[in-house]
């Protein structure tokens, strides 16, 4: 292998924890004008490795080698003075300061103490300009949305004079046009001869954009080959270190889930919140019901408007067809209802208290203040949860912090599954979680609803919507606009509906 | 015993404790073991020890009161005015100048207080929990007007009182202990109660946590910031009875003035997060215990009363060194280092 070739070699690298040995021989590299995707479950040291190669952990064995010469970058810092710049999944800037400011914080043009405001905003705007971001640069940051200030993010990036950029997750939380739009900066940034390091968890995504996969499980390297002779069932087998064929296509057992049930739990009549009005929706008893729509388009608001946190303002809720004033989420507690929230961990986990409190939490909060469970009912409550749904976790009193994502959502589930709910509503429960988690989380919720339970499942990934869903809603900028059920469920209807053709971008058409 | 010793070493009331014990001890080296000398005269107990005790009540029993608004991630920096409100009411009851119709009665006096306590706490706790004002602004509103409306109270005058009842307060004694003291225990008492029999505790410190998660859950969180800035007002109210019971009258200018700040520091020193989240009711009992030993300690050794102040600033900022976890990594691994190049 030609050397001169490669921008970034990282060879034999091992990194040890107390007691975990997070990464073991594993090769990686780059060459100019390669976008390659790293790929793994959650805990197959991805992001070990990229805190290796950008000085956040210090490696124990192996070496670095940036354009054919030994680095050890000793924090980010280094790194980036080296050309080796990060994007993070969460956007680490300044929301509240303006985004030509973010562009130049700690950096700034200028002398003698003098910021030289007017340099900065116009150079803050031709960057931005070549990213074909068109945006006011003196406005906050947090002004623009999650997209554009990861845009913002990279720009930031590169203009520090990146040679290799590492992109974290950019993708959780964008919706499909935001997508396109950053794999074309990424493709730009590919033709001028930058090396990409892509880290996500959509396979699509990665067939879509990058050159090369190189595939981490369990801290091992197994292997690195073009994007083109690597099919995506080889990959996935690969990464989970089984086959696929269970998750694959629409299990005859979604389909029935649903079918034939026709006792109604719960309907929402001319219903309305302050953020969304006249919604009207059945839900059967033992049905999955999907909420499809893109990233804003009204799913996770009628899921807020259903549970109480946004309260009722017009029309109706009936559950078991009587009226039910739910204003607040203890009272849709009480009328049968759980809700797993989009974001985990602003609005689910409790973090610094235990796996244990976390779980006795919301069964707690339904019996009353003035009944307390013993500690010896909670634990037996949290063991038994942790042993159902396989929770990861030394002990029930960790702190639910230390947890993977993964495995703090199924404490989440746990939280809700122990309030014994006729109806759960799953807000993207498996955002960010990696496949074998989620082929579990899957399965979960098609188990429920055949004992009867009712669901309502929210995601972005149109695959996850046709494998659980039985009956489906399509939601588009707040409006209802249409249903899909049993065999009319399918990839292409959902997205045909979603994106509703002439009235939205022509591009999302084809995502 | 040492598996015992060693988890009770990372119990949060462990450093606490240790930091007490120290204080106490070097005053008993320095003052030659005068310090620890008690003596029973009238049947009724006599010391130093007894001396932080009685004069700490107060602080503990706010410590008490604040440590769960502290833990939920709020503040009350009010409490010192409504110490102020409660002793104008009860000592301008006791004095006859307000409610001539009960002449002078001292338990209806003290019932109006605590009910006055409790009424700004609900008024904070309004303000907190249901108009969303941030804590240190909504509570603040009542710091700068309680000592107004304690001066309205005691029509702008120093009320002093003659009633031999109302002093029992502060310096009575039961089975030779201090009164005051069993006020402490039983506010103590009672809040362990609460918030280790029911879920409150939980609750509290979920909500410290992550109060939009806690809400999502199912958890009333503004009735329970209501219900603990109420309580914080009441127990104000009770420290504001010991306090103008000890003075014999309500000064509405300097009854419990800065005691919210030594309040709050009685539960930063008890290892409670500012931020909200775990909380120790008995670690905020140390704390204020630790404080008031070293206002009295920094008295017995003779520091000049200008410098008392400087003296207690340097020992507080050690105590809150030697809480900090960074502190300590630090010092553990300078340690190690040290030990590591010597061998």
């Amino acid at each position: 292998m030609d050397t001169q070739e490669k921008l970034l070699e990282m060879e034999h690298i091992t990194k040890i924890f107390p007691g975990v040995r997070a990464l073991h021989d594993v090769h990686f590299s780059l060459g100019r004008g390669e976008i390659h995707a790293l790929l793994g479950e959650n805990g197959a040291g991805k992001s070990t490795l990229i805190k290796v190669l950008t000085g956040v952990f210090e490696r124990d064995e192996g070496e670095i080698f940036l354009e054919g010469r030994a680095i050890s970058p000793q924090s980010p810092q280094a790194a980036q003075n080296m050309g080796i710049s990060t994007v993070y999944q969460e956007v680490n800037l300044c929301p509240n300061l303006s985004v030509a400011e973010n562009v130049y914080i700690g950096r700034e043009p200028g002398s003698a103490g003098r910021i030289d405001w007017k340099t900065i905003n116009r150079k803050a705007a031709e960057l931005l300009g070549r990213f074909d971001l068109h945006i006011d640069v003196t406005q906050n940051l947090d002004r623009y949305s999650v997209a554009v200030q990861q845009m913002v993010a990279i720009a930031r990036a590169v203009d520090i004079s990146a040679k290799v950029l590492i992109l974290d997750e950019p993708t959780s939380s964008l919706t499909a046009v935001e997508v396109r739009k950053l794999f074309e900066i990424m493709r730009m940034l590919k033709a001028q001869g930058m090396g990409i390091i892509f880290v996500t968890h959509f396979l699509d995504q990665v067939y879509e954009v990058s050159d090369t996969i190189t595939v981490l499980r369990g801290g091992e390297y197994i292997g690195s080959s073009p994007a083109a002779d690597l099919p995506k069932m080889q990959l996935v087998a690969k990464m989970i270190g089984k086959e696929y064929e269970d998750l694959e296509g629409r299990p005859a057992a979604a389909a029935a889930a649903g079918h034939g049930a026709k006792d109604l739990f719960l309907r929402l009549e001319g219903a309305a919140s302050a953020r969304i009005s006249d919604v009207n929706i059945d839900i059967q008893k033992g049905e999955v019901l999907g909420f499809s729509g893109l990233l804003g388009s009204g799913r996770s608001e009628i899921a807020r408007l259903i549970f109480g946190v946004d309260p009722i303002v017009e029309g109706d809720i009936e559950i078991g067809g009587r009226h039910a004033a739910v204003r607040e989420p203890i009272a849709a507690m009480r009328a049968g209802i759980g809700f797993c929230p989009e974001n985990r961990k602003s609005e689910g986990i409790v973090g610094d208290l235990s796996v244990r409190e976390n779980i006795m939490l919301a069964l707690q909060a339904k019996q009353g203040m003035m009944k307390a469970m013993s500690r010896r009912q909670s634990e037996k409550l949290a063991d038994t949860y942790i042993k159902a749904l396989s929770i990861k976790t030394p002990s029930r009193d960790q702190s639910t912090n230390n947890l993977s994502g993964g495995n703090q959502q199924k404490v989440i589930l746990a939280r809700w599954l122990a309030t014994n709910p006729d109806l759960l509503i799953l807000d993207e429960p498996t955002r960010g979680i990696d496949i074998g988690t989620k082929a579990e989380i899957q399965k979960l919720v098609i188990k429920l609803a055949q004992d009867g339970m009712s669901l309502v499942f929210i995601s972005s990934e149109v695959d996850e919507m046709v494998r659980c869903c039985g009956r489906m809603v399509i939601l588009r900028e707040k409006k209802l606009v249409g249903e899909l059920a049993g065999d009319e469920i399918s990839e292409d209807m959902i997205v045909k509906s979603m994106a509703g053709g002439a009235q939205f971008e022509p591009k999302t058409e084809t995502v | 015993m040492s598996q015992k010793l060693k988890q009770f070493s990372k119990n949060q009331i462990f450093w606490p404790l240790m930091v007490l014990l120290a204080i106490l001890l070097a005053n008993g080296v320095i003052s030659g073991g005068q310090f620890f000398e008690m003596r029973i005269v009238d049947g009724h107990l006599y010391g130093r020890l007894i001396d932080i005790l009685r004069n700490g009540s107060k602080l503990m029993v706010l410590a008490i009161g604040i440590t769960m608004a502290l833990a939920t991630g709020g503040t009350d920096i009010s409490v010192g005015s409504v110490m102020a409100i409660s002793g104008a009411v009860a000592c301008s009851i006791v004095d006859g100048r307000l409610l001539s119709g009960v002449s002078g009665s001292v338990t209806v006096a003290i019932v109006l207080a605590l009910l006055a306590g409790l009424a700004c706490g609900l008024w904070n706790g309004v303000l907190i929990a249901k108009a969303k004002i941030q804590p240190i602004v909504a509570t603040m509103i009542l710091m700068v007007a309680g000592r107004g409306i304690a001066q309205l109270i005691t029509e702008g005058k120093i009320v002093t009182i003659n009633s031999d009842a109302y002093y029992f307060i502060n310096g009575g004694y039961i089975l030779g202990l201090p009164f005051p003291l069993f006020i402490v225990a039983f506010a103590f008492v009672v809040v362990m109660l609460f918030t280790r029999k029911t879920a409150s505790g939980l609750f509290i410190e979920a909500i410290g946590v992550n109060s939009v998660s806690s809400r999502f859950t199912g958890i009333k969180v503004d009735r329970i910031k209501l219900m603990i800035y109420a309580f914080s007002g009441l127990m104000a109210a009770v420290a504001g009875l010991i306090e103008s019971a000890g003075i014999k009258g309500a000064d509405c200018n300097n009854a419990g003035l800065l005691i919210e700040l030594d309040a709050i520091l009685s539960v930063a020193i008890g290892g409670t997060s500012l931020f909200g989240g775990r909380f120790s009711i008995p670690a905020s009992v140390v704390g204020a215990l630790i404080i008031q030993s070293i206002s009295t300690s920094v008295l017995a050794i003779g520091v000049a009363p200008e410098v008392t102040l400087v003296v207690k600033s340097l020992i507080v900022i050690v105590i809150c060194l030697v809480q900090s976890k960074k502190f300590k990594e630090m010092l553990a691994g300078k340690f190690s280092r040290r030990a590591v190049k010597e061998a």
